[in-house]
């Protein structure tokens, strides 16, 4: 399956990956508005890293063993059967943190989706959209969605 | 339809043996029987239930459409009784008789019940499976029920605490350790939880006794403590733990061997052949001891029943790397993890801990030989799952030690081949 | 002591309706423009510090930041400009050398802006590009006297004359001497893979050649200067040509330095010189002091390599280049790469890259005119440099009488330079002039590469475009026609000088 990779090597550490991923993810899908209204609500499926000069955006593999779909008690972590991507459903989640507990790629966080107000947040890969928007944002590439 | 599968049990080992099975053999029959007449529902969210957070219909652990997708003939609300390992027949309490090719026992587990005086008085449940709630529920409204003693404070007994206040019943936590969740959380983490509780206005008794199950008229009317104190109460739930529910297994006559649980190798296999089993009723290989033993984790549960359903439809799978006892649990909405060895660390290991009592948040990581071998997050849990993953891969952590509990504590802080295995890997596995 | 007299260039302003405090400003910037107050929860400008060089606001996502020329303004005057003021008191509070890179920025006369292309009408009917061949290989080298044929034993015809090593470009554009060490490894990597794949050629400058380019070799030119760095008998033969820098048209006359503190591992190894040591290219070539001399090297190098490789001589556009130009043809250069005034560099001293040398266009010409006048036009290709911004200036400099053109600035630009001229302070904000590893990450070498191929094909297109409305199929038929050129706004001599008609004669 198509996958999001990091390439370590040329990234900014800007974040603009992070910034786009939340606008991507808000309610109202507008940059400026989702930024101050939602900042803290919403999440990022990815984040950046950085120490020193070295920074990569890491979201979550969609393994192909994945442990967090093996830990998920409610059954809301599922594989979509088109994308392969392994997907949380906001309305299934209790807010267990299984999920957490198990990502040995800590790319599953504490949300605040969900009929509860908190549930597992993690990369979506936008929903089947044919290009991440971390992916179409990153200004030099660091990010790379493809099939390897 | 012939039955090549025959799965007792319907729960997550259950499924995840039937989803394996699949993945390898789409035509050969499969049947699912489960004592309850239920689909499959996760049992860790009966306390969501009854607290009303989570509908009938959530809890659904699978799709209404699972047993017609994967052409299973469940076979539900019959209890297995006997089997006969050389025969390959399952017997039913109805009598039925069902045939197998392989068998897969995934019987979960069944509370424990101290026979302590009045433990059978109107009022006093266990709590581990959905009719356990549904009782709980009918009584507390047909009763109005305003007190409860949770006799337990581990998993179930504080999830059940936090169903019960949830729904305004006032909780009082009766704990013989001296500490809640005293398997999973240290005494500082253990604190930070009992804070959390209190705060919602449980009351805590820890290291506490229970010696009897005060009745009247039949009907649970206060649990009296070791040394004589009373707490009025009309509703008791018994918490105190789950045995292996390995029942079906004794039947055969020593063919399947059990200790607490069936014992099982890395393939899940039992000792009779053709007969595997998987989950909370197995007792398999734990992975940091490298010991059998049963630990009923909702993780390894799942792993076994995929290894034993891929060696059921004759795949080849990967051998069990052994349970590693883990927890997550939300404690009144603080949540706490805790992985390996953490509670109780051995004395030569490493520990590392770090605290902020503000937030409130702790940290703390078990290392031996520069490996982490246990983990612990209270509050602040993001990314505990790097901990696991390091615990899982046995990776040495000695050059990364002092970043392990900084606030930037990431995949960036890993050593750097362990790093690129995670970043680039399609099928890591913890 | 603060710099008190020397006021910000720029102002940085920032809309506050549309920031959102994300802070890819304050990560992006090199030179602390851009700030976050934790305690205010405020991202903030202080355009002191900004050398203009819009990192921040072409990363800004929500388009709030606009830079603007300090509104500071002197007294206006003629003669004393805010630059020559503000240059004395620099010198005045520093008392060096002031530093500059690129090109110059001064008014000199751009000659291309007052040269026109001529078009075909009615006769001599102009060409579509897109349904006839254009032609614009390009063969850098010596060429024969005269060509002579013979039919061979098999009955057909066959060449006689012996050719001398050629570089074939399939456009006349090559990209100039950048060392590794002044641009950073990525953008190294990026114009030796840009030229490999349009099939022409990138310089290495004179820093040597990393062994990871090596790869790259058969489209690069190694170069051999004053300083002689990365040079040994296999870095000369690995390579398409070599080239013997003399001098360079940001600075003529001027050596280089590569501080001590930029020379890392890597360019350690690649310059053959040890770490941490300073970089130092002599102003001349020590061995070099007459054209005699020159001969002696370019000798050197065509035994080194068995005359296999083309050899290039390349200098500064100063006063007497013809006659430098005629020299080194007579010296035995295969091409000759003439710098002119307007050429880049990573660093100079202000005022010699603004003060010293002349335009490429009246150098061009005149070389060209002067070896054609002594009958040697043939023994060397000419190669044009100094400041290429389009097509259309590649396109006169070849009706000027140029072979092929180097371009420096335009690839730098094409992978993201914005000309703030800070090259020397190695913090260049986009990767390219810089060895700080939190910097050259940021130049995507598979991005910068498209970005450079894609300019030199869309140049080779445009290239096309203008020989099919000249009404000619070849970039040979345009070589050295000026006739094609017609000047609009100079003087008569300078119009004698490029061999130009004025505009309506």
């Amino acid at each position: 399956m198509k996958r999001i990779y990091a390439r370590e090597e040329f990234c900014l550490g800007c974040r603009l990956c992070e910034i786009h991923c939340l606008v991507r993810h808000s309610k109202s899908k507008k940059l400026i508005k989702a930024f101050r209204k939602e900042r803290g609500e919403v999440v990022p499926g990815v984040m950046v890293e950085s120490a020193g000069h070295v920074t990569f955006a890491m979201q979550c593999r969609h393994c192909d063993t994945a442990p967090c779909l093996e830990a998920c008690i409610t059954g809301a972590m599922h594989r979509d059967k088109k994308t392969g991507a392994v997907i949380c459903d906001a309305d299934k989640c209790v807010g267990c943190w299984m999920c957490v507990m198990v990502c040995p790629a800590g790319a599953v966080r504490r949300g605040k989706d969900g009929k509860e107000g908190k549930a597992a947040s993690k990369c979506d890969l936008c929903a089947g959209d044919k290009t991440p928007v971390c992916v179409l944002n990153c200004p030099n590439e660091a990010i790379v969605y493809e099939e390897r | 339809m012939d039955t090549r599968h025959l799965i007792i049990g319907n729960s997550v080992a259950a499924v995840a043996a039937v989803e394996a099975i699949r993945e390898v053999d789409e035509t050969g029959g499969i049947v699912m029987v489960s004592r309850e007449p239920r689909h499959v529902y996760s049992r860790p969210l009966i306390s969501y239930w009854l607290a009303g957070k989570v509908d009938d219909r959530r809890m659904d652990w699978r799709p209404r459409s699972f047993y017609d997708e994967l052409k299973v003939r469940a076979v539900l609300g019959k209890e297995a009784v006997r089997l006969d390992a050389a025969k390959h027949v399952v017997e039913l309490a109805d009598g039925g008789r069902i045939g197998y090719e392989k068998l897969l026992i995934a019987t979960g587990g069944t509370p424990i019940v101290p026979r302590i005086k009045g433990h059978d008085a109107a009022g006093v449940f266990t709590f581990t499976e959905w009719a356990d709630a549904e009782r709980v529920r009918d009584f507390i409204r047909q009763r109005k029920v305003g007190r409860a003693v949770v006799v337990g404070a581990g998993m179930i007994g504080v999830k059940a605490a936090e169903a019960l206040a949830g729904i305004g019943v006032k909780v009082t936590v009766v704990e013989l350790a001296p500490r809640v969740l005293a398997a999973a959380l240290d005494e500082p983490a253990a604190r930070l939880a009992a804070g959390a509780m209190t705060e919602a206005g449980v009351e805590l008794r820890c290291g506490a006794e229970v010696e009897a199950v005060v009745a009247r008229e039949r009907h649970a009317a206060a649990v009296r403590l070791k040394g004589g104190e009373e707490l009025p109460c009309e509703l008791v739930v018994v918490a105190v733990g789950v045995a292996p529910n390995a029942q079906l297994a004794r039947t055969t006559a020593g063919a399947v061997e059990v200790d607490r649980g069936v014992l099982v190798d890395d393939l899940m296999r039992t000792t009779a052949p053709d007969v595997y089993a998987a989950g909370d009723v197995a007792q398999g290989r734990e992975a940091l001891s490298g010991t059998k033993r049963a630990i009923p984790i909702w993780p390894g549960a799942f792993r076994q029943g995929r290894i034993a359903g891929l060696g059921m439809a004759g795949a080849e799978p990967e051998r069990y790397d052994g349970a590693l006892v883990m927890n997550s649990v939300s404690v009144f909405g603080l949540p706490t993890v805790s992985v390996g060895v953490a509670a109780q660390p051995p004395g030569d290991a490493e520990v590392l801990v770090s605290e902020n009592a503000g937030v409130p948040s702790y940290r703390k990581v078990v290392l031996k030989g520069g490996r982490i071998i246990g983990a612990m997050l209270v509050g602040d849990i993001d990314r505990a799952g790097i901990f696991t993953g390091l615990i899982r891969s046995g990776t040495d952590v000695s050059s990364v030690k002092e970043l392990l509990l900084t606030e930037q504590f990431g995949v960036l802080s890993l050593p750097a081949e362990y790093r690129k295995h995670v970043v680039a890997g399609a099928g890591i596995e913890v | 002591m603060r710099r008190w007299l020397v006021q910000p260039e720029f102002k940085v302003e920032r809309d506050l309706e549309r920031c959102i405090q994300c802070q890819v400003c304050v990560r992006q910037c090199a030179n602390d423009v851009h700030s976050y107050d934790e305690e205010d929860e405020q991202v903030s400008s202080d355009g002191a510090c900004c050398v203009g060089c819009h990192r921040c606001a072409t990363l800004c996502p929500t388009g709030a930041i606009s830079i603007s020329r300090s509104q500071l303004e002197f007294k206006p005057n003629a003669n004393w400009t805010p630059e020559s003021i503000r240059n004395v008191y620099k010198q005045a509070e520093g008392g060096g050398v002031l530093l500059s890179a690129m090109g110059t920025d001064r008014p000199w006369r751009v000659y291309w802006d007052h040269l026109l292309l001529n078009a075909s009408q009615v006769t001599n009917p102009s060409i579509d590009p897109l349904r006839e061949p254009m032609e614009l290989v390009t063969y850098l080298g010596r060429k024969p006297d005269q060509i002579r044929v013979e039919r061979g034993p098999d009955g057909k015809v066959r060449l006689a004359t012996e050719i001398t090593p050629q570089l074939k470009l399939q456009t006349p554009i090559m990209f100039s001497a950048m060392s590794y060490g002044s641009i950073s490894y990525n953008a190294s990597q990026a114009l030796a893979r840009a030229a490999k794949a349009a099939g022409t050629f990138a310089n290495t400058g004179e820093g040597g050649l990393h062994p990871d380019f090596r790869q790259y070799a058969s489209n690069m030119i190694v170069q051999v200067a004053s300083g002689r760095f990365g040079v040994d008998p296999d870095y000369l033969n690995v390579a398409a040509a070599v080239e013997i820098k003399i001098g360079q048209g940001a600075k003529p006359g001027i050596g280089g330095h590569l501080p001590g503190e930029k020379v890392d591992a890597a360019i350690s190894r690649t310059r053959m010189i040890p770490q941490g040591s300073d970089a130092i290219s002599p102003a001349p070539h020590h061995d070099i002091y007459s054209i005699e001399d020159l001969r002696q090297l370019i000798y050197a190098i065509k035994e080194t390599t068995q005359h296999r490789k083309p050899v290039s001589v390349k200098i500064a556009a100063v006063h007497n280049v013809s006659a430098i130009a005629s020299g080194a043809v007579r010296a035995g250069a295969d091409i000759v790469a003439i710098d002119g005034l307007r050429g880049g560099t990573g660093a100079a001293p202000t005022t010699i890259r603004d003060n010293v040398g002349i335009p490429i266009e009246l150098a061009l010409a005149a070389v060209d005119s002067r070896l054609r006048e002594e009958g040697i036009r043939n023994q060397a290709s000419i190669v044009a440099a100094g400041s290429f911004r389009s097509a259309a200036d590649v396109a006169k400099a070849i009706a000027l009488g140029a072979d092929a053109v180097y371009i420096g600035t335009s690839a730098c630009v094409a992978m993201g330079c914005h000309l703030c001229q800070r090259c020397y302070t190695g913090k260049c904000n986009w990767g390219i002039a810089t060895q700080d590893p939190f910097l050259t990450k940021r130049l995507n070498p598979d991005v910068a590469t498209r970005r450079l191929t894609n300019l030199l094909r869309g140049w080779s297109l445009e290239i096309k475009e203008m020989l099919g409305m000249m009404g000619v199929n070849a970039i040979e038929s345009l070589r050295g026609n000026r006739e094609h050129l017609r000047a609009v706004g100079l003087s008569d001599r300078e119009m004698v000088i490029l061999g130009v008609k004025p505009a309506g004669e």
